[in-house]
């Protein structure tokens, strides 16, 4: 017993061994390369203020980052950083430029390290961050209702309706939630992929969205089947949710950093866009509910379920944006909604049998092509 | 003296304006122009920042000040030939090193005797002027003068290019008089220019041989009882290109950007003042001067001993172009007269400067 777990610890002793190795006899001294030190930065947020321009930098240099001078548009300037001096790798740093930035107007900063190497930030549209006051976390707090909460609970209005659809009838509802599910999925991994663009790179952020994506996918499938056999119903209907929801996450994270960074049109466009677009999701998670007698309650969660997220998706947004922790979400995003259009499918593939059909029909290839396209159209409204 | 709203936006407010950041680098004088409050929504907080750059450059570690390059006039070691003439001996090095070019940021330098620009040769007309050079670097470097000499003097890929650890020598009458310069002529040529490779070569005009001015080339003779009175600057217009992409992230008189805003450069009212100025700014078709409440004339590559442009307050020189500017604050109120490129972009990325005019 004892000879086996020694097995187990010597490769790990001996690996650190060659690795300590490695670092103090530098083997590629006699290839006469010497690493230069690497340095990069990330801006993941600008913050507008009546005393000028916050960002907040995230330093991936190889070995700690010294910010020397910033220019703000082709001007050096006074700045202050908290903390002061060197940045340590893969920390952050506030630098505060006491500058006096035009409203609506474009303004380029660059900051430059003390080997001289710049790092370029844009501010597309200058206007005031929102800080923080109740009034205003009541204010976006409105707005993620609207965006998630009300759509949601104007498409579960269509249940009473869809109670009297016949089997094929429900195939095509079924069809169109996986259709509307699908183009979800893609979305959703989309802004996962370029929310790990827009952070550091030492955060390996595309590779982390995948990865979340494929785990949290693979735990949601094991919690929905531990009762060994497919979700129905309420709890179908709550799976969808919730992988709506997180979705909706990302939808109110949107808005708000539009409007965190001033493109306040471009945010009411987007509540008007995803308000529309989301009510087709009401219809999908009402759908598997069809066979059931749920009460008002159920429908309230189930409502809360998908579209609060969206309240806390702005908030986030607004106030506290990174784009790694984004893409972390959007990871979950993806994994969940995979989870579901699973679920969707295995369960429009027990009612076609029922009904004596297959799941590949005309009907089912209409509601699918209807879902994509439904999504697609309201997607034209917040699409640029 | 008086500002404009434009001009005065144009410059930041905080620059001249009081300030609690600023205050740590800038005399209090530096400050005795008042601007009113800036007519936007800031509050006084902000408008207290500014436009320079932070901090300042360790000129201890650099081995050379931009203040001292202004006035630090080299004549060599100075021996009599068998004909008369004056004969002057220059040593001068290339050294790879690593320079503060503004506050806190640093540059893989190449310089001519350690600093950038290299030692001001002044020397007089006719003189024979002898330079030992010797490359102590890892690439081919020469010294190209600007000035009337042999082809087998050019200093040019080819003819007296010194290879890593050679040394050649130059030696040549110093002819015509004016305000030249001297820089590296190795390939690739702009990498040499904005490495640092560049020095000031002033040849003083020979009293004796002009005597239709002779007065106006006594004064500018270096050592006469005339020059004396004058209070005379050299002002290379350079630029650093740190990050390579052959655009200059900053521009400066002598290398460091804002020096001489931060700590104005002390005129005494009563002398006239001759700025030699050169531009070796890379990348940029051309540099300016421009002199704030005062006009100057100028004596473009100082090779004539009467004005070439009269009563100018801003001149523009091409890269490799130079000239000697003349003028008096003798009439004017004691105070601060600001001096910049008049490229909007250069002061504000550190061409920015000022003189403190006293009595």
């Amino acid at each position: 017993m004892k000879k086996t777990w020694l097995w187990a610890i010597l490769p790990l002793v001996a690996l650190i061994t060659s690795i300590g190795i490695f670092i103090s006899t530098n083997p590629l001294s006699p290839l006469g390369v010497s690493a230069p030190p690497l340095e990069n930065l990330t801006i993941e947020r600008t913050v507008l203020g009546d005393r000028g321009i916050s960002l907040l930098v995230r330093a991936e240099g190889s070995e700690p980052m010294q910010i020397a001078q910033v220019q703000v548009d082709g001007s050096y300037w006074t700045f202050t950083q908290k903390p002061p001096g060197a940045i340590p790798r893969l920390s952050t740093a506030w630098i505060d430029l006491p500058y006096p930035w035009v409203e609506n107007e474009t303004h380029h900063l660059n900051l430059i390290t003390n080997t001289g190497i710049s790092f370029e930030h844009t501010i597309d549209v200058a206007v005031a961050t929102p800080q923080f006051t109740l009034s205003r976390l009541w204010g976006f707090t409105l707005l993620g209702l609207y965006v998630g909460v009300v759509p949601v609970g104007l498409g579960m209005l269509f249940y009473p309706s869809l109670k009297t659809l016949g089997g094929e009838g429900m195939k095509f509802i079924l069809a169109l939630t996986l259709g509307m599910l699908a183009f979800l999925l893609v979305d959703t991994l989309e802004e996962g992929l370029e929310l790990a663009n827009s952070a550091a790179n030492a955060f390996a952020g595309s590779i982390l969205v995948w990865a979340i994506a494929a785990i949290s996918f693979l735990t949601i499938l094991t919690i929905g089947r531990s009762r060994g056999k497919a979700p129905e119903g309420q709890s179908l209907s709550t799976y969808l949710s919730f992988s709506i929801g997180i979705h909706n996450l990302g939808e109110g994270l949107a808005i708000g950093t539009a409007f965190a960074v001033g493109e306040a049109a471009l945010g009411s466009l987007l509540v008007v866009g995803f308000t529309l677009h989301n009510l087709t999701e009401g219809i999908g998670i009402a759908a598997p509910l069809v066979k059931s007698k749920p009460t008002f309650i159920t429908f309230l969660g189930l409502t809360a379920l998908a579209g609060l997220p969206a309240v806390l998706g702005t908030w986030l947004g607004v106030f506290a944006f990174s784009p790694h922790w984004a893409a972390i979400f959007m990871g979950i995003g993806v994994g969940a909604i995979l989870q579901v259009i699973v679920e969707v499918g295995s369960y429009l593939a027990r009612t076609a049998s029922k009904i004596g059909g297959t799941w590949l029909s005309k009907i089912s290839l209409a509601g699918f092509s209807a879902g994509l396209i439904v999504m697609y159209g309201t997607a034209l409204l917040v699409n640029f | 003296m008086t500002f404009d709203v434009s001009r005065r936006s144009l410059l930041g407010m905080g620059l001249l304006g009081g300030g609690n950041i600023l205050g740590k680098f800038l005399p209090s004088k530096a400050l005795a122009q008042n601007p009113k409050q800036h007519d936007n929504h800031f509050t006084s907080s902000a408008v207290h920042g500014g436009s320079t750059t932070v901090g300042d450059v360790d000129n201890d570690r650099n081995g050379f000040s931009p203040r001292d390059i202004l006035t630090d006039w080299d004549g060599g070691k100075v021996s009599q030939l068998p004909n008369g003439q004056t004969w002057r001996e220059y040593d001068i090095a290339v050294e790879e090193r690593e320079i503060e070019i503004a506050p806190g940021v640093f540059y893989p330098a190449w310089t001519y005797n350690g600093r950038v620009p290299g030692s001001t040769i002044r020397v007089t007309e006719g003189d024979r002027v002898k330079i030992n050079f010797r490359n102590k670097s890892r690439h081919p470097h020469t010294i190209h003068f600007h000035g009337i000499h042999s082809a087998r003097q050019d200093g040019v890929p080819g003819t007296l290019e010194a290879m890593p650890g050679e040394e050649v020598v130059y030696e040549f009458d110093a002819k015509p008089f004016g305000c030249h310069l001297y820089h590296c002529h190795s390939a690739p040529f702009k990498r040499h220019l904005h490495k640092g490779l560049y020095g000031a070569f002033i040849i003083d005009p020979d009293p004796k041989r002009h005597p239709e001015a002779e007065q106006q080339a006594r004064s500018r003779l270096l050592g006469s009882s005339e020059n004396k009175q004058w209070q005379e600057f050299l002002m290379v217009m350079n630029a650093f290109d740190t990050n390579f992409d052959e655009e200059n992230e900053f521009y400066a008189v002598n290398t460091i950007p804002h020096e001489f805003m931060k700590r104005p450069l002390r005129i005494e009212r009563d002398r006239p003042v001759r700025v030699y100025l050169i531009n070796v700014t890379e990348f940029d078709p051309v540099n300016s001067f421009h002199l704030h409440g005062n006009f100057f004339d100028y004596y473009d590559s100082g090779t004539t001993l009467t004005p070439t442009l009269r009563t100018i307050d801003t001149v523009m020189q091409c890269q490799g172009q130079r000239g000697i500017l003349e003028f008096s604050f003798q009439e004017h109120a004691p105070g601060q007269y600001m001096f910049h490129a008049h490229q909007s972009e250069f002061l504000e990325l550190g061409w920015m400067s000022a003189f403190e005019v006293v009595t």
